[in-house]
């Protein structure tokens, strides 16, 4: 059994300093850039303009 | 003093109002809470991950509808989308288990399919097609008792009953039949394994 040389975090310390990715978080910006709601007679419809 | 930090609602009425750097202020502000709550739920990084995007998706989405009513609650009404995505996510799973095989331990080494596949059932049937072919070459005595043994299950009580030899005799025969079939192997250098 091979030595493990890292330390095993706990579930506690997993729960610190637990951020989404940038990417995460850039897609969702750009997504909603590229969202535009068009309301047509009281129906709105979502469009994605890239 | 410009220290007075904007509240959710007015960011939100902002962002409502066509200002995408408010959203980015709101993500920033609440990423933390909402994704340490939603790891805390499914202890994994890449659905975490998943189960964050679909929770702002769906805020932004509610927002640009102009479907969200502000009462003050922005973050509290945030947290019940990511419970639900969450609810939804273990909902899935309980209907279709995934089993997570990236650890140390792998169920492969304890599970195994015992059923032949395409490859070993054909080899299989071309060599009990091939035994019952040298079967054939057999003296009639010994091909008699070692067709009730082997593929009629019979036993050697029974072989004799109903060949009118004694148990013996069967036994002998049948003794002789497989050093028979041994040698007719040999003979013709046949390779019966699987």
């Amino acid at each position: 059994m091979g030595k493990l040389y890292t330390k095993k975090l706990s579930k506690k310390d997993q729960l610190k300093n637990l951020e989404p990715k940038k990417e995460t978080v850039a897609f969702l910006l750009n997504y909603s850039k590229a969202l535009r709601v068009v309301d047509c007679q009281g129906i709105k419809f979502g469009a994605i303009l890239n | 003093m410009n220290n007075v930090e904007i509240t959710d609602a007015v960011l939100v009425r902002k962002y409502m109002d066509g200002s995408e750097a408010a959203l980015s202020k709101l993500i920033t502000r609440h990423q933390h809470r909402i994704y340490s709550f939603i790891f805390s739920k499914v202890f994994d990084r890449d659905v975490a991950e998943d189960i964050f995007q679909d929770t702002f998706i769906k805020v932004i989405n509610t927002l640009k509808r102009g479907k969200y009513n502000e009462e003050g609650k922005f973050l509290p009404w945030v947290m019940r989308i990511a419970h639900n995505l969450v609810i939804d996510h273990f909902r899935r799973n309980k209907r279709m288990p995934k089993f997570d095989n990236s650890g140390d331990f792998n169920i492969f080494s304890v599970l195994s399919d015992s059923d032949l596949n395409i490859e070993t059932q054909i080899i299989k049937d071309q060599i009990e097609n091939d035994v019952k072919e040298l079967i054939k070459e057999l003296p009639e005595d010994q091909l008699e008792v070692l067709t009730m043994r082997i593929y009629k299950d019979m036993s050697f009580k029974e072989i004799s009953e109903r060949t009118g030899v004694s148990i013996n005799t069967a036994l002998g025969r049948m003794r002789y039949a497989l050093i028979n079939l041994r040698k007719i192997i040999e003979k013709h250098n046949l390779v019966l394994t699987n």
